[in-house]
Protein backbone atom coordinates (compact mmCIF):
# COMPACT_ATOMS: atom_id res chain seq x y z
CA UNK A 1 0.00 0.00 0.00
CA UNK A 2 1.46 3.50 -0.78
CA UNK A 3 1.12 5.83 1.63
CA UNK A 4 0.21 9.54 1.46
CA UNK A 5 -0.10 12.39 3.36
CA UNK A 6 -2.97 12.64 6.18
CA UNK A 7 -4.62 16.18 6.62
CA UNK A 8 -5.78 17.14 9.83
CA UNK A 9 -6.84 20.71 11.17
CA UNK A 10 -7.15 20.86 15.02
CA UNK A 11 -9.35 23.26 16.25
CA UNK A 12 -8.58 24.43 19.56
CA UNK A 13 -11.88 26.57 21.17
CA UNK A 14 -13.87 27.54 23.93
CA UNK A 15 -17.01 27.98 22.44
CA UNK A 16 -19.13 29.43 19.78
CA UNK A 17 -18.64 31.20 16.80
CA UNK A 18 -20.39 34.30 16.58
CA UNK A 19 -19.31 35.50 13.08
CA UNK A 20 -19.10 34.72 9.15
CA UNK A 21 -20.23 31.64 7.61
CA UNK A 22 -21.44 28.28 9.44
CA UNK A 23 -18.42 26.34 11.26
CA UNK A 24 -20.25 23.28 10.74
CA UNK A 25 -20.89 23.85 7.16
CA UNK A 26 -17.30 24.65 6.94
CA UNK A 27 -15.91 21.35 8.16
CA UNK A 28 -18.19 19.63 6.24
CA UNK A 29 -16.27 21.66 2.87
CA UNK A 30 -13.00 20.55 4.32
CA UNK A 31 -13.73 16.58 4.93
CA UNK A 32 -14.66 16.86 1.31
CA UNK A 33 -11.09 17.94 0.15
CA UNK A 34 -9.69 15.27 2.20
CA UNK A 35 -9.51 17.09 4.96
CA UNK A 36 -10.54 15.99 8.78
CA UNK A 37 -11.28 18.68 11.42
CA UNK A 38 -10.75 17.66 15.02
CA UNK A 39 -12.20 19.80 18.18
CA UNK A 40 -10.89 20.61 21.22
CA UNK A 41 -12.99 22.68 23.59
CA UNK A 42 -11.51 23.98 26.57
CA UNK A 43 -12.84 24.64 29.69
CA UNK A 44 -11.97 26.35 33.09
CA UNK A 45 -14.15 27.01 36.10
CA UNK A 46 -16.20 28.23 33.60
CA UNK A 47 -18.48 25.56 31.82
CA UNK A 48 -19.00 25.63 27.72
CA UNK A 49 -22.70 26.78 27.33
CA UNK A 50 -25.16 23.77 25.48
CA UNK A 51 -24.68 25.68 21.91
CA UNK A 52 -20.96 25.92 21.92
CA UNK A 53 -20.90 21.84 22.99
CA UNK A 54 -23.16 21.26 19.72
CA UNK A 55 -21.01 23.31 17.66
CA UNK A 56 -18.00 21.62 19.03
CA UNK A 57 -19.39 18.56 18.47
CA UNK A 58 -21.25 19.68 15.09
CA UNK A 59 -17.81 20.59 13.53
CA UNK A 60 -16.10 16.96 14.21
CA UNK A 61 -18.87 15.45 13.47
CA UNK A 62 -19.29 17.11 9.94
CA UNK A 63 -15.77 16.98 9.17
CA UNK A 64 -14.74 13.09 9.67
CA UNK A 65 -13.36 13.97 13.12
CA UNK A 66 -12.76 13.52 17.02
CA UNK A 67 -14.00 16.12 19.39
CA UNK A 68 -13.22 16.28 23.32
CA UNK A 69 -14.21 18.66 25.93
CA UNK A 70 -11.29 19.19 28.54
CA UNK A 71 -10.27 21.42 31.41
CA UNK A 72 -6.94 23.40 30.55
CA UNK A 73 -5.05 21.38 32.50
CA UNK A 74 -5.40 18.13 30.70
CA UNK A 75 -5.51 19.80 27.61
CA UNK A 76 -1.70 18.19 26.78
CA UNK A 77 -2.64 14.60 26.90
CA UNK A 78 -5.60 15.23 25.16
CA UNK A 79 -3.88 17.19 22.45
CA UNK A 80 -1.65 14.15 21.55
CA UNK A 81 -4.55 11.38 21.86
CA UNK A 82 -7.32 13.31 19.66
CA UNK A 83 -4.84 13.53 17.06
CA UNK A 84 -3.65 10.12 17.23
CA UNK A 85 -7.55 8.44 17.29
CA UNK A 86 -8.33 10.87 14.09
CA UNK A 87 -5.02 9.38 12.46
CA UNK A 88 -6.66 6.04 13.62
CA UNK A 89 -9.86 6.91 12.45
CA UNK A 90 -8.84 8.14 8.82
CA UNK A 91 -6.46 4.98 8.49
CA UNK A 92 -9.35 2.74 9.29
CA UNK A 93 -11.61 4.95 6.89
CA UNK A 94 -9.11 4.26 4.24
CA UNK A 95 -8.62 0.41 4.90
CA UNK A 96 -12.50 -0.04 5.51
CA UNK A 97 -13.04 1.29 1.83
CA UNK A 98 -10.48 -1.30 0.69
CA UNK A 99 -12.03 -4.11 2.64
CA UNK A 100 -15.46 -3.11 0.72
CA UNK A 101 -13.97 -3.49 -2.35
CA UNK A 102 -12.49 -6.94 -1.42
CA UNK A 103 -15.10 -8.37 0.55
CA UNK A 104 -18.62 -6.29 -1.11
CA UNK A 105 -21.02 -5.60 0.91
CA UNK A 106 -20.62 -3.54 3.52
CA UNK A 107 -16.89 -4.45 4.05
CA UNK A 108 -15.77 -2.77 7.41
CA UNK A 109 -13.60 -3.90 10.11
CA UNK A 110 -16.81 -4.46 12.33
CA UNK A 111 -18.57 -7.18 10.09
CA UNK A 112 -15.08 -9.35 10.05
CA UNK A 113 -15.15 -12.05 13.21
CA UNK A 114 -12.87 -10.90 16.28
CA UNK A 115 -9.96 -13.09 14.64
CA UNK A 116 -9.67 -11.58 11.53
CA UNK A 117 -9.98 -7.95 12.92
CA UNK A 118 -5.86 -8.53 14.07
CA UNK A 119 -4.21 -8.48 10.80
CA UNK A 120 -5.84 -5.26 9.96
CA UNK A 121 -5.56 -3.45 12.83
CA UNK A 122 -1.91 -4.15 12.38
CA UNK A 123 -1.76 -2.92 9.05
CA UNK A 124 -4.01 0.42 10.30
CA UNK A 125 -1.16 0.68 13.40
CA UNK A 126 1.59 -0.10 10.94
CA UNK A 127 0.71 3.25 8.81
CA UNK A 128 -0.54 4.99 11.51
CA UNK A 129 3.28 4.89 12.29
CA UNK A 130 5.02 5.07 8.61
CA UNK A 131 2.28 7.80 7.03
CA UNK A 132 3.10 11.30 6.60
CA UNK A 133 1.29 13.98 8.71
CA UNK A 134 0.33 17.60 8.23
CA UNK A 135 -1.46 19.15 11.37
CA UNK A 136 -2.96 22.71 10.99
CA UNK A 137 -3.23 24.03 14.54
CA UNK A 138 -6.33 27.13 14.38
CA UNK A 139 -6.21 27.81 18.45
CA UNK A 140 -9.05 30.37 19.05
CA UNK A 141 -7.54 33.76 20.57
CA UNK A 142 -10.80 35.47 21.71
CA UNK A 143 -10.72 36.90 24.62
CA UNK A 144 -12.02 34.29 27.20
CA UNK A 145 -9.42 32.00 25.51
CA UNK A 146 -6.30 35.04 26.60
CA UNK A 147 -5.25 33.49 29.50
CA UNK A 148 -5.08 29.77 28.82
CA UNK A 149 -2.82 30.45 25.72
CA UNK A 150 -0.04 29.32 27.97
CA UNK A 151 -1.22 26.30 28.52
CA UNK A 152 -2.22 25.53 24.60
CA UNK A 153 1.45 26.35 23.54
CA UNK A 154 2.73 24.13 26.14
CA UNK A 155 -0.23 21.76 24.88
CA UNK A 156 1.12 22.00 21.06
CA UNK A 157 4.94 21.38 21.76
CA UNK A 158 3.80 17.73 23.83
CA UNK A 159 1.93 17.41 20.60
CA UNK A 160 5.14 17.54 18.51
CA UNK A 161 7.20 15.39 20.89
CA UNK A 162 4.34 12.42 20.60
CA UNK A 163 4.13 12.71 16.46
CA UNK A 164 7.75 13.30 16.24
CA UNK A 165 8.63 10.26 18.10
CA UNK A 166 6.51 8.44 14.58
CA UNK A 167 8.68 6.77 12.25
CA UNK A 168 6.85 8.95 9.62
CA UNK A 169 7.30 12.77 8.75
CA UNK A 170 5.29 15.85 10.48
CA UNK A 171 4.47 19.03 9.41
CA UNK A 172 3.05 21.34 11.46
CA UNK A 173 1.67 24.90 11.08
CA UNK A 174 0.13 27.12 13.59
CA UNK A 175 -3.23 29.89 12.93
CA UNK A 176 -4.99 32.11 15.02
CA UNK A 177 -8.01 33.70 15.20
CA UNK A 178 -9.15 36.51 14.69
CA UNK A 179 -6.19 37.66 13.14
CA UNK A 180 -5.32 41.51 13.81
CA UNK A 181 -6.37 42.60 10.43
CA UNK A 182 -7.83 39.40 8.96
CA UNK A 183 -9.78 36.70 10.24
CA UNK A 184 -7.38 34.06 10.99
CA UNK A 185 -3.55 35.04 11.32
CA UNK A 186 -0.35 32.71 10.05
CA UNK A 187 2.09 32.20 13.63
CA UNK A 188 3.96 29.71 12.03
CA UNK A 189 4.86 27.99 8.81
CA UNK A 190 4.52 24.29 7.98
CA UNK A 191 7.67 22.89 9.80
CA UNK A 192 8.62 19.56 10.90
CA UNK A 193 9.40 21.40 14.43
CA UNK A 194 6.83 23.12 16.73
CA UNK A 195 9.69 24.23 19.03
CA UNK A 196 9.88 27.85 17.34
CA UNK A 197 5.92 28.17 18.51
CA UNK A 198 7.35 29.73 21.70
CA UNK A 199 7.42 33.36 21.05
CA UNK A 200 4.51 33.80 18.56
CA UNK A 201 1.63 33.88 21.11
CA UNK A 202 3.20 36.51 22.84
CA UNK A 203 2.54 39.06 20.24
CA UNK A 204 -1.44 38.39 19.76
CA UNK A 205 -3.76 40.58 19.87
CA UNK A 206 -6.82 39.12 21.79
CA UNK A 207 -9.94 40.36 20.42
CA UNK A 208 -13.59 39.79 21.23
CA UNK A 209 -15.15 38.02 18.18
CA UNK A 210 -14.64 34.56 16.86
CA UNK A 211 -14.97 33.98 13.37
CA UNK A 212 -14.73 30.26 13.65
CA UNK A 213 -16.26 29.40 9.97
CA UNK A 214 -14.29 32.05 8.16
CA UNK A 215 -10.92 30.45 10.11
CA UNK A 216 -11.80 27.06 9.07
CA UNK A 217 -12.45 28.00 4.83
CA UNK A 218 -8.77 29.79 5.35
CA UNK A 219 -7.21 26.96 6.80
CA UNK A 220 -8.06 24.99 4.06
CA UNK A 221 -7.63 27.17 1.47
CA UNK A 222 -3.75 27.19 3.30
CA UNK A 223 -3.57 23.26 2.50
CA UNK A 224 -4.79 23.54 -0.89
CA UNK A 225 -2.52 25.97 -1.55
CA UNK A 226 0.26 24.13 -0.61
CA UNK A 227 -0.49 20.63 -1.84
CA UNK A 228 -1.23 23.12 -5.84
CA UNK A 229 2.46 23.88 -4.76
CA UNK A 230 3.93 20.68 -4.03
CA UNK A 231 1.98 19.04 -6.98
CA UNK A 232 4.08 20.31 -9.46
CA UNK A 233 6.88 18.52 -7.69
CA UNK A 234 5.36 15.24 -7.06
CA UNK A 235 1.73 14.18 -8.46
CA UNK A 236 1.32 10.87 -6.83
CA UNK A 237 1.19 12.50 -3.42
CA UNK A 238 -2.79 13.06 -3.04
CA UNK A 239 -4.20 10.11 -4.47
CA UNK A 240 -4.44 8.46 -0.60
CA UNK A 241 -7.91 9.89 0.04
CA UNK A 242 -9.42 10.65 -3.27
CA UNK A 243 -8.95 6.58 -4.65
CA UNK A 244 -7.26 5.16 -1.57
CA UNK A 245 -4.60 3.07 -3.77
CA UNK B 1 -10.54 13.05 31.52
CA UNK B 2 -14.06 13.59 30.18
CA UNK B 3 -15.51 10.90 28.31
CA UNK B 4 -17.60 11.10 25.26
CA UNK B 5 -21.44 9.99 25.22
CA UNK B 6 -21.04 6.53 23.93
CA UNK B 7 -18.68 5.84 26.32
CA UNK B 8 -20.73 7.24 29.20
CA UNK B 9 -23.39 5.13 28.51
CA UNK B 10 -21.20 1.53 28.41
CA UNK B 11 -20.04 2.81 32.05
CA UNK B 12 -23.72 2.53 33.75
CA UNK B 13 -24.24 -1.19 33.03
CA UNK B 14 -26.53 -2.20 36.08
CA UNK B 15 -25.49 -5.19 38.19
CA UNK B 16 -26.94 -8.60 36.43
CA UNK B 17 -26.64 -7.04 32.97
CA UNK B 18 -26.49 -10.01 30.48
CA UNK B 19 -23.82 -9.81 27.65
CA UNK B 20 -24.31 -12.52 24.54
CA UNK B 21 -21.28 -12.44 22.64
CA UNK B 22 -22.02 -12.26 18.75
CA UNK B 23 -19.65 -14.50 17.17
CA UNK B 24 -18.63 -16.90 19.78
CA UNK B 25 -22.30 -16.78 21.88
CA UNK B 26 -20.47 -16.69 25.47
CA UNK B 27 -22.84 -15.07 28.01
CA UNK B 28 -21.22 -13.32 30.98
CA UNK B 29 -23.26 -11.51 33.78
CA UNK B 30 -22.08 -7.92 35.02
CA UNK B 31 -21.00 -8.38 38.77
CA UNK B 32 -19.79 -4.27 39.05
CA UNK B 33 -17.63 -2.13 37.18
CA UNK B 34 -13.65 -2.38 37.87
CA UNK B 35 -12.85 0.52 36.73
CA UNK B 36 -12.44 3.04 33.48
CA UNK B 37 -9.99 5.28 31.37
CA UNK B 38 -10.22 7.06 28.40
CA UNK B 39 -10.34 4.31 26.02
CA UNK B 40 -13.09 1.57 27.87
CA UNK B 41 -14.52 0.42 31.18
CA UNK B 42 -13.49 -3.15 32.67
CA UNK B 43 -16.00 -5.16 34.59
CA UNK B 44 -15.77 -7.89 36.92
CA UNK B 45 -18.24 -10.79 35.50
CA UNK B 46 -19.48 -14.29 35.78
CA UNK B 47 -18.77 -16.63 33.44
CA UNK B 48 -19.59 -20.35 33.22
CA UNK B 49 -16.19 -21.09 34.54
CA UNK B 50 -15.91 -18.44 37.38
CA UNK B 51 -15.39 -14.69 37.82
CA UNK B 52 -13.37 -12.76 34.73
CA UNK B 53 -12.77 -9.16 33.49
CA UNK B 54 -14.57 -7.43 30.65
CA UNK B 55 -13.15 -4.96 28.86
CA UNK B 56 -15.19 -3.18 26.30
CA UNK B 57 -15.69 0.07 24.35
CA UNK B 58 -16.42 2.29 22.00
CA UNK B 59 -13.21 1.98 19.73
CA UNK B 60 -13.49 -1.43 18.26
CA UNK B 61 -9.74 -0.71 16.86
CA UNK B 62 -8.71 -0.09 20.46
CA UNK B 63 -9.65 -3.36 21.45
CA UNK B 64 -8.29 -5.41 18.61
CA UNK B 65 -5.09 -3.47 19.14
CA UNK B 66 -5.12 -4.40 23.03
CA UNK B 67 -6.14 -8.31 22.21
CA UNK B 68 -3.02 -8.31 19.66
CA UNK B 69 -0.58 -7.59 22.20
CA UNK B 70 -2.91 -10.03 24.66
CA UNK B 71 -2.28 -12.71 22.20
CA UNK B 72 1.18 -11.68 21.63
CA UNK B 73 1.72 -12.36 25.10
CA UNK B 74 -0.40 -15.19 25.27
CA UNK B 75 2.85 -17.03 22.83
CA UNK B 76 5.57 -16.51 25.55
CA UNK B 77 5.09 -20.08 27.36
CA UNK B 78 4.90 -20.17 30.59
CA UNK B 79 4.89 -16.51 31.81
CA UNK B 80 2.80 -13.91 33.39
CA UNK B 81 3.41 -10.72 31.01
CA UNK B 82 -0.21 -9.85 31.21
CA UNK B 83 -3.55 -11.41 32.32
CA UNK B 84 -4.28 -14.05 29.60
CA UNK B 85 -6.80 -13.68 26.96
CA UNK B 86 -10.24 -15.95 26.88
CA UNK B 87 -12.82 -14.29 24.80
CA UNK B 88 -13.04 -12.03 22.17
CA UNK B 89 -16.80 -10.95 20.67
CA UNK B 90 -19.28 -8.45 19.75
CA UNK B 91 -22.26 -7.26 22.01
CA UNK B 92 -25.29 -6.37 20.16
CA UNK B 93 -27.80 -3.87 21.85
CA UNK B 94 -29.57 -0.90 21.44
CA UNK B 95 -29.25 -1.27 17.44
CA UNK B 96 -25.20 -0.94 18.02
CA UNK B 97 -22.52 -3.23 18.63
CA UNK B 98 -19.91 -2.79 21.56
CA UNK B 99 -16.60 -4.41 20.95
CA UNK B 100 -15.19 -6.26 24.26
CA UNK B 101 -12.91 -8.98 25.15
CA UNK B 102 -12.69 -11.58 28.19
CA UNK B 103 -9.70 -11.89 30.34
CA UNK B 104 -8.55 -13.36 33.35
CA UNK B 105 -9.60 -11.58 36.68
CA UNK B 106 -6.36 -10.27 38.41
CA UNK B 107 -7.21 -9.89 41.86
CA UNK B 108 -5.66 -7.74 44.64
CA UNK B 109 -4.82 -4.29 45.90
CA UNK B 110 -3.12 -1.95 43.44
CA UNK B 111 0.72 -1.49 44.01
CA UNK B 112 0.49 1.93 45.67
CA UNK B 113 -2.34 0.72 48.39
CA UNK B 114 -0.29 -2.63 48.67
CA UNK B 115 2.72 -0.95 49.77
CA UNK B 116 0.99 1.45 52.11
CA UNK B 117 -0.71 -1.58 53.87
CA UNK B 118 2.30 -3.39 54.39
CA UNK B 119 5.38 -1.02 54.22
CA UNK B 120 7.54 0.71 52.42
CA UNK B 121 10.03 -2.87 52.85
CA UNK B 122 7.76 -4.67 49.52
CA UNK B 123 8.95 -1.98 47.39
CA UNK B 124 12.12 -3.79 46.37
CA UNK B 125 11.19 -7.26 45.99
CA UNK B 126 7.89 -5.94 43.83
CA UNK B 127 10.16 -3.81 41.61
CA UNK B 128 12.55 -7.05 41.06
CA UNK B 129 9.35 -8.90 40.08
CA UNK B 130 8.58 -6.03 38.18
CA UNK B 131 11.43 -5.72 36.20
CA UNK B 132 11.83 -9.66 35.75
CA UNK B 133 8.23 -9.20 34.05
CA UNK B 134 9.23 -5.86 32.29
CA UNK B 135 12.88 -7.57 30.76
CA UNK B 136 10.02 -10.74 29.28
CA UNK B 137 7.88 -8.03 27.27
CA UNK B 138 11.06 -6.45 25.99
CA UNK B 139 12.49 -9.45 24.99
CA UNK B 140 9.66 -10.14 23.28
CA UNK B 141 9.88 -6.94 21.43
CA UNK B 142 7.15 -4.78 23.08
CA UNK B 143 7.49 -1.57 25.55
CA UNK B 144 4.70 -1.41 28.14
CA UNK B 145 4.10 2.18 27.73
CA UNK B 146 1.48 3.26 30.21
CA UNK B 147 3.35 2.01 33.51
CA UNK B 148 1.36 3.37 36.60
CA UNK B 149 0.69 1.75 39.90
CA UNK B 150 -3.04 1.78 39.18
CA UNK B 151 -1.85 -0.88 36.05
CA UNK B 152 0.53 -2.81 38.87
CA UNK B 153 -1.55 -5.34 40.77
CA UNK B 154 -0.53 -7.03 43.88
CA UNK B 155 -1.95 -10.90 43.53
CA UNK B 156 -0.89 -13.37 46.11
CA UNK B 157 -0.32 -14.76 48.81
CA UNK B 158 2.58 -15.03 48.36
CA UNK B 159 3.10 -11.43 46.81
CA UNK B 160 3.16 -11.50 42.73
CA UNK B 161 3.28 -8.13 40.95
CA UNK B 162 0.99 -7.96 37.56
CA UNK B 163 0.54 -5.49 34.86
CA UNK B 164 -2.89 -5.35 33.98
CA UNK B 165 -3.48 -2.71 31.58
CA UNK B 166 -1.84 -3.69 27.94
CA UNK B 167 -3.35 -0.07 26.45
CA UNK B 168 -0.13 1.56 26.54
CA UNK B 169 1.76 -1.49 24.92
CA UNK B 170 3.94 -0.44 21.81
CA UNK B 171 6.32 -2.56 19.48
CA UNK B 172 9.70 -1.59 19.83
CA UNK B 173 11.12 1.66 17.69
CA UNK B 174 6.82 2.99 17.74
CA UNK B 175 5.49 6.08 19.32
CA UNK B 176 4.30 5.19 22.52
CA UNK B 177 0.51 4.64 22.40
CA UNK B 178 -0.63 5.42 25.40
CA UNK B 179 1.01 6.95 28.72
CA UNK B 180 0.31 9.02 31.91
CA UNK B 181 2.43 12.52 32.29
CA UNK B 182 3.55 11.67 35.54
CA UNK B 183 5.63 7.87 34.62
CA UNK B 184 5.93 9.82 30.69
CA UNK B 185 9.78 10.38 29.92
CA UNK B 186 8.71 13.09 27.38
CA UNK B 187 6.39 15.10 30.36
CA UNK B 188 9.55 15.58 32.38
CA UNK B 189 11.67 16.71 29.14
CA UNK B 190 14.07 13.59 29.91
CA UNK B 191 13.73 12.24 26.41
CA UNK B 192 11.19 10.97 23.39
CA UNK B 193 8.15 9.12 23.33
CA UNK B 194 9.81 6.21 21.37
CA UNK B 195 9.67 2.69 22.54
CA UNK B 196 12.37 1.88 23.90
CA UNK B 197 13.73 -0.22 27.01
CA UNK B 198 14.54 2.79 28.61
CA UNK B 199 11.40 4.03 28.46
CA UNK B 200 9.65 1.69 30.62
CA UNK B 201 12.69 1.86 33.29
CA UNK B 202 11.69 5.76 33.02
CA UNK B 203 8.28 4.93 33.81
CA UNK B 204 9.79 2.48 36.70
CA UNK B 205 11.37 4.77 39.05
CA UNK B 206 8.44 7.40 38.43
CA UNK B 207 6.45 4.74 40.09
CA UNK B 208 9.28 4.04 42.78
CA UNK B 209 8.95 7.89 43.29
CA UNK B 210 5.28 7.95 43.18
CA UNK B 211 5.35 5.40 46.25
CA UNK B 212 6.94 7.99 48.58
CA UNK B 213 4.41 10.60 47.17
CA UNK B 214 1.21 8.94 46.35
CA UNK B 215 -0.34 12.54 45.99
CA UNK B 216 2.20 12.21 42.89
CA UNK B 217 3.56 16.46 41.93
CA UNK B 218 3.30 18.67 39.13
CA UNK B 219 6.51 19.77 37.02
CA UNK B 220 8.16 22.56 37.96
CA UNK B 221 11.89 22.69 35.26
CA UNK B 222 11.25 19.30 35.44
CA UNK B 223 14.73 17.06 34.99
CA UNK B 224 17.12 15.66 37.36
CA UNK B 225 17.18 19.09 39.37
CA UNK B 226 13.19 18.57 40.30
CA UNK B 227 13.36 14.93 40.21
CA UNK B 228 16.74 13.69 42.55
CA UNK B 229 16.53 15.67 45.55
CA UNK B 230 12.98 15.02 46.29
CA UNK B 231 14.08 10.86 45.94
CA UNK B 232 17.04 11.49 48.37
CA UNK B 233 15.04 13.21 51.04
CA UNK B 234 12.45 10.73 51.39
CA UNK B 235 12.60 6.90 52.60
CA UNK B 236 13.65 5.93 48.56
CA UNK B 237 17.08 7.39 49.95
CA UNK B 238 18.92 4.23 49.30
CA UNK B 239 17.64 3.74 45.50
CA UNK B 240 18.65 7.25 44.93
CA UNK B 241 21.73 5.57 42.58
CA UNK B 242 19.13 3.41 41.27
CA UNK B 243 16.05 5.68 40.37
CA UNK B 244 18.72 8.27 38.71
CA UNK B 245 20.06 5.65 36.64
CA UNK B 246 16.72 4.33 35.30
CA UNK B 247 16.00 8.19 34.74
CA UNK B 248 18.78 9.40 32.87
CA UNK B 249 18.61 6.11 30.34
CA UNK B 250 21.70 4.36 31.78
CA UNK B 251 20.39 0.85 32.07
CA UNK B 252 19.84 -0.77 28.71
CA UNK B 253 17.87 -3.29 30.08
CA UNK B 254 15.11 -4.31 32.77
CA UNK B 255 18.05 -7.19 33.85
CA UNK B 256 20.60 -4.33 34.20
CA UNK B 257 18.61 -2.44 36.49
CA UNK B 258 17.60 -5.20 38.51
CA UNK B 259 21.11 -6.25 39.44
CA UNK B 260 21.33 -2.70 40.35
CA UNK B 261 18.65 -3.03 43.00
CA UNK B 262 19.66 -6.51 44.31
CA UNK B 263 23.09 -4.59 44.85
CA UNK B 264 21.19 -2.01 46.89
CA UNK B 265 18.97 -4.36 49.10
CA UNK B 266 22.85 -6.14 49.66
CA UNK B 267 23.53 -5.41 53.38
CA UNK B 268 26.94 -5.87 54.81
CA UNK B 269 28.66 -4.90 51.40
CA UNK B 270 32.66 -3.86 51.40
CA UNK B 271 33.66 -0.78 49.61
CA UNK B 272 36.45 -2.34 47.47
CA UNK B 273 34.18 -5.47 46.44
CA UNK B 274 31.36 -3.10 45.64
CA UNK B 275 33.44 -1.24 43.58
CA UNK B 276 35.05 -4.38 41.38
CA UNK B 277 32.32 -6.73 41.68
CA UNK B 278 29.92 -4.04 40.02
CA UNK B 279 30.56 -5.52 36.60
CA UNK B 280 30.43 -9.01 37.05
CA UNK B 281 27.10 -7.99 39.10
CA UNK B 282 25.66 -6.43 36.36
CA UNK B 283 26.22 -9.20 34.19
CA UNK B 284 24.35 -12.05 36.04
CA UNK B 285 21.76 -11.49 38.33
CA UNK B 286 22.13 -14.97 39.35
CA UNK B 287 25.51 -14.43 40.65
CA UNK B 288 24.01 -11.85 43.23
CA UNK B 289 21.06 -13.69 44.38
CA UNK B 290 23.23 -16.33 45.50
CA UNK B 291 25.20 -14.11 47.48
CA UNK B 292 21.85 -13.53 49.30
CA UNK B 293 21.77 -17.29 49.88
CA UNK B 294 25.24 -17.56 51.96
CA UNK B 295 26.08 -14.25 52.90
CA UNK B 296 29.25 -15.59 54.54
CA UNK B 297 30.62 -16.90 50.78
CA UNK B 298 31.01 -13.55 49.49
CA UNK B 299 34.49 -13.75 48.33
CA UNK B 300 34.57 -17.34 47.34
CA UNK B 301 31.63 -15.93 44.99
CA UNK B 302 33.45 -13.59 43.88
CA UNK B 303 35.84 -15.95 42.84
CA UNK B 304 33.88 -17.53 40.99
CA UNK B 305 32.21 -15.44 39.05
CA UNK B 306 35.73 -13.79 38.49
CA UNK B 307 37.00 -16.98 37.09
CA UNK B 308 33.92 -17.63 34.85
CA UNK B 309 34.20 -14.51 33.56
CA UNK B 310 37.74 -14.95 32.68
CA UNK B 311 37.01 -18.28 31.05
CA UNK B 312 34.32 -16.73 29.34
CA UNK B 313 36.40 -13.67 27.67
CA UNK B 314 39.35 -16.67 26.93
CA UNK B 315 36.31 -18.46 25.17
CA UNK B 316 35.14 -15.02 22.99
CA UNK B 317 38.88 -14.87 22.30
CA UNK B 318 39.17 -18.54 20.64
CA UNK B 319 35.90 -17.80 18.98
CA UNK B 320 37.29 -14.90 17.32
CA UNK B 321 40.79 -16.13 16.34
Amino acid sequence: MKTGTLKQVLLITDGCSNQGEDPIAMAALAKEQGITINVIGVMEEDVIDDQGLKEIDGIAMAGGGVSQIVYAQQLSQTVQMVTRKAMTQTLQGVVNRELKQILGGTGTMEDLPPEKRGEIMEVVEELGETVQLEVLVLVDTSASMKHKLPTVKEALLDLSLSLNARSGDNRFSVFAFPGKREEVEKLLDWTPRLESLSSVFSKLAVGGITPTGPAIREAISYFEKKRSLRSLLSRDDESFFEESV
Amino acid sequence: MMMNHSLKSLCNLAQGTAIRGKWHGQHYTVIKQLGYGANGVVYLVRTADGQAALKMSDNASSVTSEVNVLKSFTKVQGSALGPSLLDVDDWEQGGGQTSFYVMEFIKGPDLLSFIQQKGHDWLGVLILQLLSDLEGIHRNGWVFGDLKPENLIVTGPPPRVRCIDVGGTTLKGRAIKEFTEFFDRGYWGMGSRKADETYDLFAVAMVMINTAYPKRFAKKGGGTDQLMPLVRQSELAKYAVVIEGALTGRYQSASEMRSSILQVLQPARKKRAAADSKRAATRTARGAASQQKKSGGFGETLLIIAVISMLYFFYIYVQIL
